[in-house]
């Protein structure tokens, strides 16, 4: 009798024989968080099934080689696809470098100063910024003090900084995934600093970094709002061939193309939300693989 | 590993240093070869399809055309950053005297008409018509939160609440109907329904049976199943007697009034000295009643684009809409005398 009261206590149930009770409770639980699930999943699947049966039968050679037209058929998303994989290899050159510059000062070299707790929480809220704030500083700065214009650069410089937070955040993880014996056991043997961060830290987390860059990267080949801003344009039949050249990127005819009155429009949008997203579903594949590459591969 | 890195650094390198080096010829050979449009959404399919034809016309030139709104385009304009400016209104005094200011000169051109579409649910058997006046009195900005229902415009109206969309306040058009309907430039409610894009206006009218809301007449004319317009009676019988259904013909021969607007591309004064920016202006009111109606607006009379033309050749600067009190129910035919 004595033992059941204890018991009672601890489990701070008012009477133990309710099995049901708790047997209930699993239940619901388990099925409340099958649903939480199957939530983002099933947005998806809707997703897709809506753009797919829409434009699906829109996409062929024409639409993927044709520049932009006022006629709906005869319109293709060619110069905004070129326009957004130089966007997108400009936004990694200009970003990677100094992602990573910066994360490894924060994680290497100055890891406990009362300045890298300040760094460390402006990165963080630099990451919720609205994309379309981004947007105008770099209209200020690159577009118009810098006079680069409605030009890829000042463009790509614009994804480059919304996208540096995260590469910066995601750096750091993949760093800090690197045993901290491996570093000591460096020194031991002599080396420096430099030589353990760039002999032992960075190979052994590239992978883990490669797979932040990209999955920045993904997000910003998908944003529309900075770019507009910016005033990238929207009808352009050349193809940009330098980094001073005029540019449209894929999001920003879709988003012409939605607002259209003619119905052909909204299937040409939907057949370049269908590019688009598998833009993203192979560079978060090759994220993945990378991932688990480094999984199996790195053993100390 | 290393490898990776070397090759990411050395490409960061190259194209920083080339792009220092050839950075500022190539800008100023696509200056040269490429022409510059931006402005209002609303005129971007007009320049779209010029712009195309243009470009099938001449191989080799190139025109770019952005959509960043009548407002964000004058300001581009007033920094020589485009040569041509879209416009779903007459350039306003403000904007008239930044231009001077900057030392910019421009040639106004009217190339097409537009109207304002006031729509409503196809089950609302009630209303078929309704006054300028009405119309006022329920987007004038005295009405928020005031004239909520339908019979606070009409008595015979059912007591059900109404519910307002309309374009956004970035836009010309919203300009356009504040100033044709309320009498000022932006004096709007603010508690509707808004939105830049269109299409969310026409879906929330057609799936809401107590909607009223307004857009341009081709997205009406492109949704007709779907919507109803209403007559609009400007009570003046000088320009058509009661109310007038929007159509090609009411807004051309100007009996569908206040809410038929023109048009415009402004072309710099200064970029018109390069014959492509010349040439592209001429070719568009050559050819736009040509390519015009393909895009779901309307084609000025043949006389007018004539006057557009003598304006481009004679380069007659300025905008007499600056001298009249309000652009709303002007005549083109005597705006350009």
């Amino acid at each position: 009798m004595g033992e059941k009261k204890k018991l009672k206590k601890r489990l701070r149930v008012g009477a133990l024989p309710k099995a049901k009770y708790f047997e209930w409770q699993d239940i619901f639980f388990h099925r409340f968080a099958m649903v939480c699930t199957f939530f983002g999943v099933v947005a998806l699947v809707l997703l897709l099934v809506g753009v797919g049966s829409n434009g699906l039968d829109r996409i062929s050679w024409d639409f993927l080689s044709n520049g932009p037209s006022a006629r709906p058929l005869r319109a293709g998303i060619f110069t905004a696809l070129i326009g957004t994989l130089w966007m997108m290899v400009l936004t990694a050159v200009i970003a990677f470098p100094i992602g990573i510059g910066a994360a490894i000062y924060l994680e290497e070299y100055n890891k406990k100063s009362k300045l890298a707790g300040i760094l460390e929480i402006n990165i963080a809220n630099l990451a919720g910024v609205p994309s379309i704030i981004y947007g105008l500083l770099g209209l200020q700065i690159f577009a118009r003090t810098l006079m680069l214009g409605n030009s890829l650069l000042a463009g790509a410089l614009t994804l480059a900084l919304l996208i540096l937070p995260v590469i910066i955040v995601s750096t750091r993880e993949a760093l800090r995934t690197v045993p901290y014996t491996i570093r000591e056991a460096s020194y031991a043997l002599g080396a420096s600093k430099w030589q353990t961060i760039w002999f032992q830290v960075l190979p052994a987390s590239m992978s883990g970094i490669f797979t932040g860059v990209i999955l920045a990267l993904s997000r910003a080949i998908g944003e529309t709002a900075p770019l507009v801003v910016l005033g990238a344009a929207t009808f352009v039949t050349a193809v940009p061939t330098g980094i001073f050249d005029n540019y449209t990127v894929v999001p920003i005819q879709i988003y012409n193309w939605v607002s259209r009155p003619d119905p052909e429009f909204s299937r040409n949008a939907a057949a370049a939300i269908i590019i688009l997203l598998m833009f993203t579903f192979v560079m978060n594949g090759i994220a993945i693989y990378l991932r688990n590459k480094s999984q199996k591969k790195i053993k100390w | 590993m290393r490898k990776y890195l070397l090759m990411v650094a050395a490409a960061g390198l190259l194209t920083a240093c080339g792009g220092g080096s050839k950075g500022t010829d190539s800008k100023d050979s696509s200056a040269a070869s490429s022409i510059q449009v931006d402005g209002s959404s609303t005129v971007f399919p007009i320049t779209e399809i010029i712009a195309e034809e243009f470009e099938a016309a001449n191989q080799g030139l190139s025109v770019v055309v952005g959509e960043s709104g009548t407002g964000g385009g004058f300001k581009k304009f007033v920094r020589s950053e485009i040569d041509v400016a879209d416009a779903s209104r007459p350039i306003s005094a403000k904007e008239d005297s930044l231009c001077k200011a900057a030392g910019i000169e421009y040639v106004e051109i009217p190339v097409a008409f537009d109207g304002l579409a006031v729509v409503v649910n196809p089950a609302n058997t009630w209303a078929s018509d309704i006054t300028v006046k009405e119309l006022q009195m329920l987007w004038a900005p005295e009405a928020q939160g005031k004239i909520t229902k339908w019979n606070q415009i009409r008595k015979e109206w059912p007591n059900e609440k109404i519910n307002l969309y309309g374009a956004g306040t970035a836009s010309g058009t919203f300009d356009y109907f504040t100033e044709a309907i309320v009498g000022k430039a932006k004096s709007c409610r603010g508690d509707y329904n808004p939105s830049e894009d269109d299409n969310v206006l026409v879906k929330g009218v057609a799936t809401d049976k107590f909607a009223l809301g307004f857009f341009g007449y081709h997205y009406y004319k492109a949704n007709k199943e779907t919507l109803k317009a209403l007559a609009i009676d400007d009570q003046n019988d000088a320009n058509g007697k009661g109310a007038i259904l929007p159509s090609e013909a009411t807004i051309l021969d100007a009996t569908y009034q206040p809410l038929a607007r023109p048009l415009f591309i402004y072309v710099s004064k200064k970029s018109m000295q390069r014959p492509e920016v010349k040439n592209f202006a001429s070719f568009f009111v050559a050819n736009a009643t040509k390519f015009v109606p393909e895009t779901g607006y309307i084609p000025l009379p043949p006389a007018l684009y004539a006057k557009a033309s003598a304006r481009i050749e004679q380069q007659i600067t300025g905008s007499p809409f600056l001298t009249l009190s309000s652009s709303v129910g002007a005549k083109l035919d005597e705006v350009y005398k």
